[in-house]
């Protein structure tokens, strides 16, 4: 060691000094600030959400009913019929709009090519996501429930036109990332189109296609005014999806937290907290069964 | 062999070989194969750019034929328009004549999914699937019908023995085929392709991504594979072209200054002797005695 350092001037490999480094730190800074910034009221939000509604949640917060007059405490009753109202109708509205989106972004990529149907399907796509879910809501109210009444199907059907876009939107750009080498591979031992697309393509974007899907669902589990026109209000437990009014957590909260009773605000904050939990066990459960999927990713 | 043969027969709507043309013009006297394809003034578009211009050439049976020449004169070009893969290209369009045991490849009831099955390709980049090394080489097997569990057994591996491979993934037949190296990758696609047994096989510098040892092994496996199949082998490696091929074909560019276009084209072709020891063109002498590309 000391024979080389002597032979030789040792060679200087630290960060040069001057404007790069400069630069350097700066954006690194900067990065660290957009960080902290995001993270910030994500984090408020949460740890809010969990001190006030922590308190109102129990077994039979989750699970009984029906829900009690806005001026009774939170010990009575339970949000149970929005639990489940939530889960049905948010459910449905998946079941509707995933398949229907990710079969679109598939036209789109793989068979639309640049085709005039191609393009407009993606463009309305686009237009949809920046119709306000309000008019949604409306929209499906003047064309459904005028004629058929309120029900958990009318607001599955806002929600579903709701996640629609957003399904197609990122399941499309999912689909342009996957290699055409990929499909070239397929294609060159034989395989129909249809094969490439559900042997090679799909499965090498579903992570991307799950999580863009769960984003959407999450969303819509929260949207509140689609469900105001749709679902309308009620205090006990609706099971059939397909008749009469429903309820659910969003619109419960909107509703509770109006009051000015020291019940109606907990129920708020603990159906709050109880979205919140469901979405998260939602993205979890996702991950674990995409990890399947994806495990030879390496 | 024999029954493999009727499978592939079997399985594809190609109509059998007609009675076979007469050599042609460019042939030469060589090995004696039968002519197995037949080019003639082909010329591929890349929408409105000509991308090769005028190629004709009569590839033959059993033998190993390698594309040498400049980068960008066509060479992938052509070596996709033999099984239809530029018909995944936007735009890419093939006119001419070319004719796979007598019927016209880009005929009108012909269908590109049969004519790929029974003219493979391996690419130059390494491309296998996120699948398991087993379930990559079953693929093709697969997408063709097979479903028997114990003749896919047979097939990966000998599919992978054939490719050099077997030793070094036999273990982990199950593991990624991703978390392979970019050589171990490439003899995997080369398995692949194999599995389906098709008739031919075309290779885009199949082997500028290995190592010498792994070279070797798979123009080892290029000899032994052309008592069944016929290859077309893309190379920018002239030392590669004399050991393996038994034909050579030479592609150069034409620049035009005038409209500042650069074709491709097909300067010359015979046997890689020939090519290599009395080139008659200028170009190609340039070329293989490396005073030019
Ligand atoms: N998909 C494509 N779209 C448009 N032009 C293309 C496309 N592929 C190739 N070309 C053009 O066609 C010409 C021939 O390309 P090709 O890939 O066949 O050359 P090559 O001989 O294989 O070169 P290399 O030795 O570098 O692989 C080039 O000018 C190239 O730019
Ligand atoms: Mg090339």
């Amino acid at each position: 060691m000391m024979a080389v350092a002597t032979e030789q001037p040792a060679a200087d490999l630290r960060e040069p000094a001057g404007w790069r480094r400069t630069k350097n730190r700066v954006a690194t800074v900067l990065m660290w600030v957009a960080f902290v910034c995001t993270l910030v009221p994500l984090g408020f939000v949460l740890v809010t959400v969990i001190a006030k509604g922590a308190s109102a949640i129990s077994w039979q917060f989750l699970t009984k009913g029906p829900i009690p007059p806005n001026v009774l405490p939170v010990t009575i009753g339970g949000m149970g019929p929005a639990v489940v109202g939530t889960l049905e109708i948010t459910g449905f509205a998946a079941l509707i709009a995933i398949p229907l989106g990710v079969l679109g972004a598939v036209y789109i990529n793989e068979y639309g090519g640049n085709r005039a149907l191609a393009r407009l399907i993606g463009f309305m796509a686009d237009v949809m996501t920046g119709v306000p879910s309000i008019v949604m809501g409306l929209f499906i109210f003047t064309i459904w429930v005028l004629h058929f009444g309120y029900s958990g199907l009318a607001g599955s059907f806002a929600l579903g036109c709701l996640m629609l876009p957003v399904v197609i939107r990122s399941s499309y750009e999912m689909l342009r990332l996957v290699p055409d080498s990929l499909r070239e591979a397929s294609y060159a031992v034989g395989a129909t189109k249809a094969r490439v697309t559900v042997t090679v393509v799909l499965p090498a974007a579903i992570g991307g296609i799950v999580s863009g899907a769960l984003l959407a669902i999450a969303r819509a589990a929260g949207e509140t005014a689609p469900l105001l026109f749709t679902i309308l209000v009620v205090e006990s437990t609706n099971t059939n999806l397909f008749s009469g009014p429903n309820t659910a957590l969003a619109t419960q909260i909107f509703i509770n937290a109006q009051q000015p009773f020291t019940g109606a605000q907990q129920r708020a904050w603990g159906a709050a907290l109880t979205l919140i939990a469901i979405a998260f066990i939602l993205m979890l459960a996702a991950r674990i069964v995409t990890a399947r999927f994806t495990r030879y990713t390496r | 062999m024999e029954q493999s043969e009727q499978n592939v027969a079997a399985k594809t709507e190609l109509p059998k070989p007609t009675a076979l043309e007469q050599a042609a013009p460019q042939d030469v006297s060589g090995t004696p194969g039968r002519p197995i394809f037949d080019v003639r003034n082909v010329s591929v578009w890349y929408s409105a750019f000509k991308a090769v211009t005028d190629v004709s050439m009569t590839i033959h049976e059993n033998e190993i034929t390698a594309f040498i020449g400049s980068s960008g004169s066509g060479k992938t070009t052509v070596l996709r328009a033999f099984n239809r893969m530029n018909d995944l290209v936007p735009g890419a369009r093939v006119e001419g004549e070319m004719h796979y045991r007598g019927t016209p490849l880009y005929g009108k009831d012909v269908s590109p999914i049969a004519v790929r099955r029974r003219i493979g390709m391996v690419f130059q980049k390494p491309n296998p699937f996120r699948k398991s090394i087993y379930d990559n080489v079953a693929y093709g097997p697969r997408i063709n019908g097979e479903r028997n569990r114990r003749k896919l057994d047979e097939i990966v591996e000998r599919s992978l023995r054939r490719a050099a491979l077997w030793d070094e993934v036999k273990n982990r037949l199950k593991s990624s085929g991703l978390a392979l190296s970019g050589g171990q990758a490439q003899r995997l696609c080369i398995a692949r392709t194999i599995a389906v047994e098709p008739d031919v096989v075309l290779m885009d510098e199949p082997a500028s991504a290995l190592d010498p040892i792994a070279t070797g092994a798979i123009e080892d496996l290029m000899r032994e594979l052309k008592k069944q199949y016929t290859i077309i082998i893309v190379t920018h490696n002239m030392q590669q072209a004399t050991r393996v091929s038994d034909r050579t074909a030479f592609f150069s560019v034409l620049t035009d200054s005038k409209n500042d276009t650069r074709t491709g084209v097909l300067i010359e072709y015979g046997s890689t002797r020939q090519i290599f020891e009395d080139p008659q063109d200028s170009r190609t002498q340039a070329y293989v005695t490396g005073r030019m590309g």
